[in-house]
């Protein structure tokens, strides 16, 4: 996993609350390769019209947002599913974190396992961010997750702050590391094997 | 951890199940149970392989292809290329990795959430993943069981343990008697409308109370399968003697003296006089009816008997203007009576609503009825076994002649995976979890509803209260 170094980068603006997992990507995408990669298939059904074409008006369509790194979205985002391929989608589509005032559980979970955060602010800091980012299309953020700072929109006169945020130490460690937990886990080896044998005795029918 | 401290179920079975707590909180949970699936572990398989790693517990372990299979004509091989791939990788994976596996030709074959209790897999005081969100089901039997991404399918494979911290701990009360025609669909899709759909967020729910404790295993695992639909990765129910009932005697559950060590863990398991909960909601049995959901996500329910309701009376703009989207996206006009939308499909299935509760349920509305002009209605079994009960039982004959298609088990039109999907525009009756835009088919519409209440809307060829039907 790559280590998760500080993002200067676009934030798009998306106002939608309950933006579920299949919205992020339909279930009929799931069987297709990681390799394949998934960016392409982003909201796939959200951001096209019925005939195929891409809806202007749909935040992720739009030039400015092309190189978007930062995703500033609405409560209960990723909320559904444990399809991963959520956190995939958004990571190919060139994603690196998502602030939200709130998150599915699961997707929050599986976001760590990708090197992908997500960041939750106060519901009306995220509402005023996105106001700001829709009146200054192509605005940039800064997500320091060392300082555990988010800092923006940039250059504009208009909705900067500099708002701290928590995350766990041990995730944000493992971010910065860019380390995969199965490692961490594998060094516990030894705690495993001895929980195992006293569990064995305990409860024999497990 | 105190030992005079107060517990509630949940902190019990993950008390239990602590290998080492890190300074900041995390802990190593030691995992019973894991249940693998063809569409969310071919890539934590790869992981395995390219890291060289192997498979702790495979005994621990079992494998079973639901969610693109076909559910007609299996036995002549999966037509479509994308699902056949999926099922062969699944094959090659458990025979490489030694993890046993129901192949989809056997009676054992079914939805993973049907299956693990219907086996005697899922026991109660264990913990169970899978990678899917409704594995949250099992927490009927009084498990901890929770749906867990790829990363976390292969932790598991490679580990049996997963990083977690404790949830906070809600408990959920349905208190009184239900009124006849009210079932355990009705109390969670009720109870998803008054908590919301993030309300569980960051909990563990406990269902609790008289009306809950009235539910058989079928109807509780109906309850605790929509948790997550409430934003809980988990929902549990303390076990109790319905609960050993079931277990008892099933191929996987422990047996003679095992069996009577288990006894007294279970009977230990409910949470003790006094625990605390972080949070408390009280539901009245008795002021529960029968209930569909009208929106795109399970919060926007309302009774059967209700209407669809005015965005504009809506104070939060954002709130206004989605319940505005749902109108349009669902093709309805506001102050509808819900009675007066028409249906062009009923599924009957999941890992909602699959059992064979389900199906005698939807098969005594459609004894001696038929499914209504230009409805497509289908019943698709939880697993092989409960298909083969039902034809033992020969509620598949009163289903089909009613006009029902009888399938093969899967997960099927729950979410348009394999051929089993709506067309756009189609608005189905489902007895599945999630009415979400697109979910069972591009621009589909689906109204979340009980088995009755799908079955007596396929016999009226519109969204009807099922009561009427009997």
């Amino acid at each position: 996993m790559r280590k998760f170094e500080t993002v200067e980068a676009v934030a798009a603006p998306m106002d939608m609350a309950n933006a579920d997992t299949d919205q992020i990507i339909p279930a009929r995408f799931l069987w297709r390769a990681r390799a394949e990669g998934y960016g392409g298939l982003l909201f796939n059904d959200v951001r096209s019209a019925a005939d195929g074409s891409q809806k202007a008006d749909f935040v992720l369509n739009r030039v400015e947002n092309a190189k978007a790194e930062i995703l500033v979205a609405d409560r209960n985002f990723g909320c559904g599913s444990s399809r991963e391929h959520a956190v995939w989608a958004l990571s190919d589509a060139g994603f690196k974190v998502v602030i939200a005032p709130s998150f599915g559980d699961i997707f929050f979970n599986n976001s760590f396992k990708n090197g992908f955060l997500p960041i939750v602010l106060p519901e009306a800091r995220c509402a005023e961010i996105r106001a700001a980012l829709a009146r200054n299309p192509g605005a940039r953020m800064v997500v320091d997750l060392e300082a555990q700072e988010v800092r923006g929109p940039l250059g504009v006169n208009d909705g900067f702050g500099i708002d701290a945020f928590e995350i766990d130490p041990f995730r944000k460690e493992l971010l910065l590391a860019g380390m995969d937990d199965i490692s961490f886990t594998l060094s516990q080896q030894g705690a495993i094997g001895d929980f195992e044998a006293r569990y064995e005795d305990a409860m024999p029918w497990v | 951890m105190n030992a005079t401290k107060k517990r509630t179920l949940f902190d019990k079975v993950w008390d239990a199940h602590v290998v080492e707590r890190l300074p900041d909180g995390t802990c190593v949970l030691y995992i019973d149970r894991h249940l693998v699936h063809e569409v969310t572990s071919p890539q934590a398989f790869e992981g395995l392989r390219l890291a060289g790693r192997k498979v702790r517990r495979p005994d621990a372990t079992i494998a079973v292809a639901d969610h693109n299979i076909p559910t007609m004509g299996r036995a002549n091989g999966i037509e479509e290329e994308d699902s056949r791939i999926q099922v062969e990788t699944l094959e090659r994976n458990v025979a490489e990795f030694g993890v046993p596996y129901f192949p989809i030709l056997s009676p054992q074959q079914g939805i993973v959430h049907i299956i693990g209790p219907e086996q005697g897999i899922s026991l109660p005081g264990t913990t169970i993943v899978c990678g899917d969100s409704h594995t949250s089901t099992h927490g009927a039997l009084g498990a901890l069981a929770f749906g867990i991404g790829t990363s976390e399918v292969e932790h598991v494979l490679a580990t049996q343990t997963l990083l977690q911290r404790p949830a906070k701990n809600m408990l959920v009360r349905v208190d009184g008697v239900l009124r006849p025609g009210v079932t355990a669909k009705d109390i969670v899709l009720a109870i998803i409308g008054k908590i919301g759909t993030a309300g569980g967020t960051g909990h563990v729910i406990e269902f609790g109370g008289s009306a809950i404790r009235a539910l058989d295993m079928a109807g509780r695992m109906t309850v605790c399968n929509m948790s997550i639909e409430a934003g809980a990765r988990a929902g549990m129910i303390a076990p109790d003697e319905t609960t050993f009932a079931y277990v008892t005697g099933r191929p996987y559950a422990p047996k003679g003296e095992a069996l009577e060590k288990a006894l007294a863990w279970w009977k230990s398991l409910p949470s003790d006089e006094g625990a605390v909960y972080d949070t408390t909601v009280v539901l009245d049995a008795a002021e529960i009816v029968p209930m569909v959901t009208w929106g795109t996500n399970p919060e926007a329910v309302v009774p059967i008997n209700g209407v669809v309701p005015d965005p504009a009376v809506e104070a939060d703009e954002g709130r206004r203007v989605q319940l505005a989207r749902m109108v349009e996206y669902m093709g309805l006009s506001v102050g509808q009576k819900m009675t007066d939308l028409a249906i062009d499909v009923v599924f009957i299935g999941s890992c909602t609503n699959g059992r064979i509760e389900d199906i005698r349920a939807a098969a005594g509305i459609a004894k001696g009825r038929k499914v209504a002009p230009g409805v497509r209605a289908m019943v698709v079994p939880g697993s092989g076994i409960v298909r083969d009960l039902a034809e033992v039982e020969g509620i598949d004959k009163m289903l089909i002649e009613a006009g029902f298609e009888w399938r093969e088990p899967g997960c099927s039109m729950c979410l348009g995976m394999n051929p089993d999907k709506l067309t756009p525009g189609q608005r189905c009756a489902s007895t599945s979890n999630r009415n979400f835009e697109g979910r069972q088919g591009p621009g589909g519409r689906t109204h979340l509803v009980s088995p009755a209440m799908a079955a007596a809307a396929a016999i009226a060829g519109h969204l009807i209260d099922p009561r009427e039907f009997t």
